[in-house]
């Protein structure tokens, strides 16, 4: 217990006896890319200091200002209804059950307009695969959404998409187009999931695989509709199909360029069918994404998950990669139905992001930099991870919108 | 790790730590002010890891909160209640008997006694409470009483202080916890703990004790009106004083939690704090073997995340933990072996089970 010992023998060392990682460290630090087995090395490294740093750089070239985002938005559930049966989801009832609903226009009405009123944008226009919802409904329904408020919409995912073109016997990218243009203005990464094949088919065998997702995004992309990227860990993929994941990903940017960020979220198995599974852990979380963050070097915005992991982790991954808080969720149901319950106002969410030596700002659903927030009252809010996530561009409305200048950061 | 130090701006207190310097007052403020996380988690993970390798140490251990009746009215607490409160409890040597019986199947190392006072117990009820658990389990080891307790028992006990160790060891007990101390400032403690003992009297029953043979974990409550400054002063006092007595066995940061307290208006600590804290502590307290993090105050997710952070201990099962359950607290109130185990091997950091010494435990199977 003498004050003197710490200049023991191995002293010197600087780094922890945990495996050396310095050539992947070198590579990242002159802005280079890691391949598969780089990441696979990562995942099993256990310095998360390390990692984190290493993370921390790759999101300092991304943004290289001290700030993190947020946006002001609420989730619109329209319907619970739908057929699929995926597993992991507590939020679906299937067509017939009594306690199925689909929201009616004077309940999407009262929703946005509270949103608006609380000086929000982003309307995350989510639901189910409804059979009884055609085309004309979201055609219709955007439209009309358009027409009576100024709102983005960040809408639907790609397996109601493709599910709506399905039913409406047109082509993919002709339905986008429809969509696109009765006002919907982008899409949420939602149905990530694991994009292999092998998963999906545990998950979700009744959703699009792998390559529909991948060709679903590619599809949106090429007709002008961004959209984010999502990862659903810890179910029943391996380290290695987490890594595929990325890489899919990664491709398919380096190709098209469409996707606005990546959100992370462990999967949530209480009140799912997979209850057995063990719940993934906050060391698990920020590991993934700092090598996420890593490895995805062609995506601009990384998100925190504050619902999966709570204000704690959500504020430490700011420096595991996280440049964004995502939105505050006025609504959200999907990931509260499944047991999780994090709540976060904005008063507390500016505050963890002060804490954490960062500046809070307002962004559009485009990830542009619209200023610091000032309202007169404190938003009770849930944040969403999955289903809240960057998404796509308008800067034209976002320039148009007065009272919130879309000054680009970089 | 080089550039993120650098970045920073602790190329300098690096160089300390690579050398084994001991840092001063003005470095820990500068780990306080940097907003690097991971640049603080490195520096005190080559502590970590010089100092306890790659253990992790945890105990299965029962807590026993044998009063909440407490004339202290300590603004931070929501755990107590006045003298004739009729929601006040006091359990008797035989309900402490019967807990400690509750737990029989579990192979605990280790009981954790500590409560309000009361002063309507005498002297005899404290040694009878712990030869109530000896006499249920001579083989755990009794950690009880903070150094407030230990000034009460010595009022009662109308004897001089040495002679009160002597008792309570004669008694069964083993060790003693680090409650207490909250902040060491003369500011804090006239703000929100004045009837407690000072900081001062606070390190002299320290003292007493490391010189009566007995060991004491040390604490910091953070999170409340505390400066940093205030932290700082705290770690270097109770690194004075383990110079002394090197009686001290582990630092414990405990997170303030507002609710149902006179503080509920303050919010909870950050992930970043609680981190930050469990480092700087670990870097500016190096003549302590141990710093735990105590996952009923930080959560789990954040004790795990820790064990690269400057923390080599976990603390425990932890059956039945109510104090910071009165203050809100919305983790678990006990964890199993099982899954403290499983969270401690994920981080590569390797589980050693341990009793109220430190000393390995002799492992069953392991899990």
């Amino acid at each position: 217990m003498n004050a003197g010992r710490m200049t023991a023998a191995g002293g010197v060392r600087d780094a922890s006896a945990a495996g050396a990682i310095e050539d992947i460290r070198g590579k990242v630090a002159a802005g280079r890319r890691i391949d598969r087995d780089e990441a696979m090395r990562l995942l099993h490294h256990p310095d998360l200091p390390a990692l984190g740093a290493m993370a921390d750089a790759v999101r300092l070239r991304h943004w290289p200002d001290p700030v993190v985002t947020y946006v002001i938005g609420r989730n619109l559930n329209y319907t619970n209804v739908c057929w699929v049966k995926c597993k992991f989801c507590a939020f679906y009832r299937p067509p017939g059950s009594d306690e199925g609903y689909t929201l009616t226009r004077d309940e999407i009405a009262a929703k946005i307009q509270e949103l608006v009123d609380l000086g929000g944008r982003e309307v995350l226009f989510q639901g189910g695969l409804n059979p009884a919802l055609k085309l004309d409904y979201y055609l219709e329904t955007f439209r009309w959404i358009k027409e009576t408020w100024d709102v983005h919409i960040h809408g639907l995912s790609p397996t109601e998409i493709i599910y709506i073109a399905h039913i409406s016997s047109l082509p993919l990218d002709r339905c986008l187009g429809m969509l696109r243009d009765a006002g919907l203005d982008t899409v949420p990464g939602a149905g990530g999931e694991i994009l292999v094949d092998r998963v999906r088919r545990i998950l979700a065998p009744g959703k699009d695989m792998a390559d529909e997702w991948i060709g679903f995004m590619r599809t949106a992309h090429q007709i002008g509709i961004r959209t984010s990227s999502t990862m659903m860990y810890g179910s029943v993929e391996t380290l290695e199909e987490r890594v595929e994941h990325l890489d899919r990903l990664r491709s398919l940017q380096d190709e098209t360029g469409g996707f606005n960020s990546f959100i992370p979220w462990s999967f949530q198995p209480e009140l799912t069918e997979m209850k057995e599974i063990r719940k993934a852990s906050a060391f698990d979380y920020l590991r993934t994404l700092a090598v996420a963050r890593i490895y995805l070097d062609n995506i601009r915005s990384f998100q925190a998950s504050w619902v999966t992991q709570g204000p704690k982790i959500a504020q430490v991954s700011l420096r595991f990669g996280v440049n964004d808080f995502g939105s505050t969720v006025i609504e959200e149901n999907v990931v509260s139905a499944a047991g999780t319950t994090f709540s976060m106002d904005i008063a507390g969410m500016e505050r963890l992001i002060r804490d954490a030596g960062f500046e809070p700002i307002l962004r559009d659903t485009n990830y542009r930099i619209l200023g610091p927030y000032r309202l007169p009252r404190r938003i009770h809010a849930t944040e969403g991870a999955a289903m809240v996530s960057g998404s796509a561009a308008i800067a034209a409305a976002a320039a148009a919108h007065p009272a919130h200048p879309a000054t680009p950061v970089n | 790790m080089r550039d993120a130090i650098a970045r920073a701006g602790l190329e300098d207190i690096h160089r300390k730590v690579l050398e084994g310097v001991r840092l001063d007052g003005d470095d820990a403020m500068r780990l306080y002010d940097a907003g690097d996380l991971n640049a603080v988690g490195h520096l005190a993970n080559l502590v970590r890891e010089r100092r306890n390798g790659n253990a992790c140490y945890f105990v299965r251990n029962q807590h026993i909160n044998y009063t909440n009746v407490c004339n202290k009215d300590c603004k931070f607490c929501a755990f107590y209640v006045r003298v004739n409160d009729p929601a006040g409890y006091t359990l008797s040597p035989e309900d402490v008997r019967r807990r400690a019986l509750e737990q029989l199947s579990e192979p605990i190392r280790e009981i954790h006694m500590v409560a309000g006072i009361n002063p309507r117990l005498p002297y005899g009820y404290y040694l009878d409470i712990i030869r109530a658990v000896k006499s249920v389990r001579p083989e755990v080891m009794v950690k009880a009483y903070t150094m407030i307790e230990i000034a009460e028992i010595v009022r009662v006990a109308k004897k001089p202080l040495e002679e009160v160790w002597a008792d309570l060891k004669e008694a069964g007990l083993d060790s003693l916890p680090g409650g207490g101390a909250e902040v060491l400032s003369e500011r804090v403690h006239a703000e929100i703990f004045d009837k407690k003992q000072t900081p001062t009297e606070w390190l002299a029953m320290a003292r007493s004790a490391h010189r009566a043979g007995l060991r004491s974990n040390a604490t910091m409550l953070y999170g409340h009106i505390e400066t940093h400054q205030e932290r700082v002063t705290h770690l270097l006092k109770l690194r004075e004083l383990q110079d002394e007595t090197g009686g001290f066995l582990t630092f414990i940061p405990l997170a303030f939690h507002p609710e149902n307290t006179e503080m509920s208006q303050l919010p909870h600590t950050t992930g970043m704090d609680d981190l930050k804290q469990l480092a700087i502590a670990r870097l500016m307290l190096d003549n302590f073997d141990h710093i735990k993090s105590f996952w009923i105050m930080v959560s789990p997710a954040i004790s795990q995340v820790s064990l690269w952070y400057g923390a080599d201990d976990i603390d425990g099962t932890i059956i039945r933990e109510e104090i910071t359950h009165a203050a809100g607290a919305r983790t678990p109130q006990g964890l199993t072996r099982d899954e403290l185990i499983g969270l401690i091997r994920e981080t590569g950091r390797e589980p050693v089970e341990r009793d109220a010494l430190y000393r390995p435990v002799a492992q069953e199977a392991a899990a």
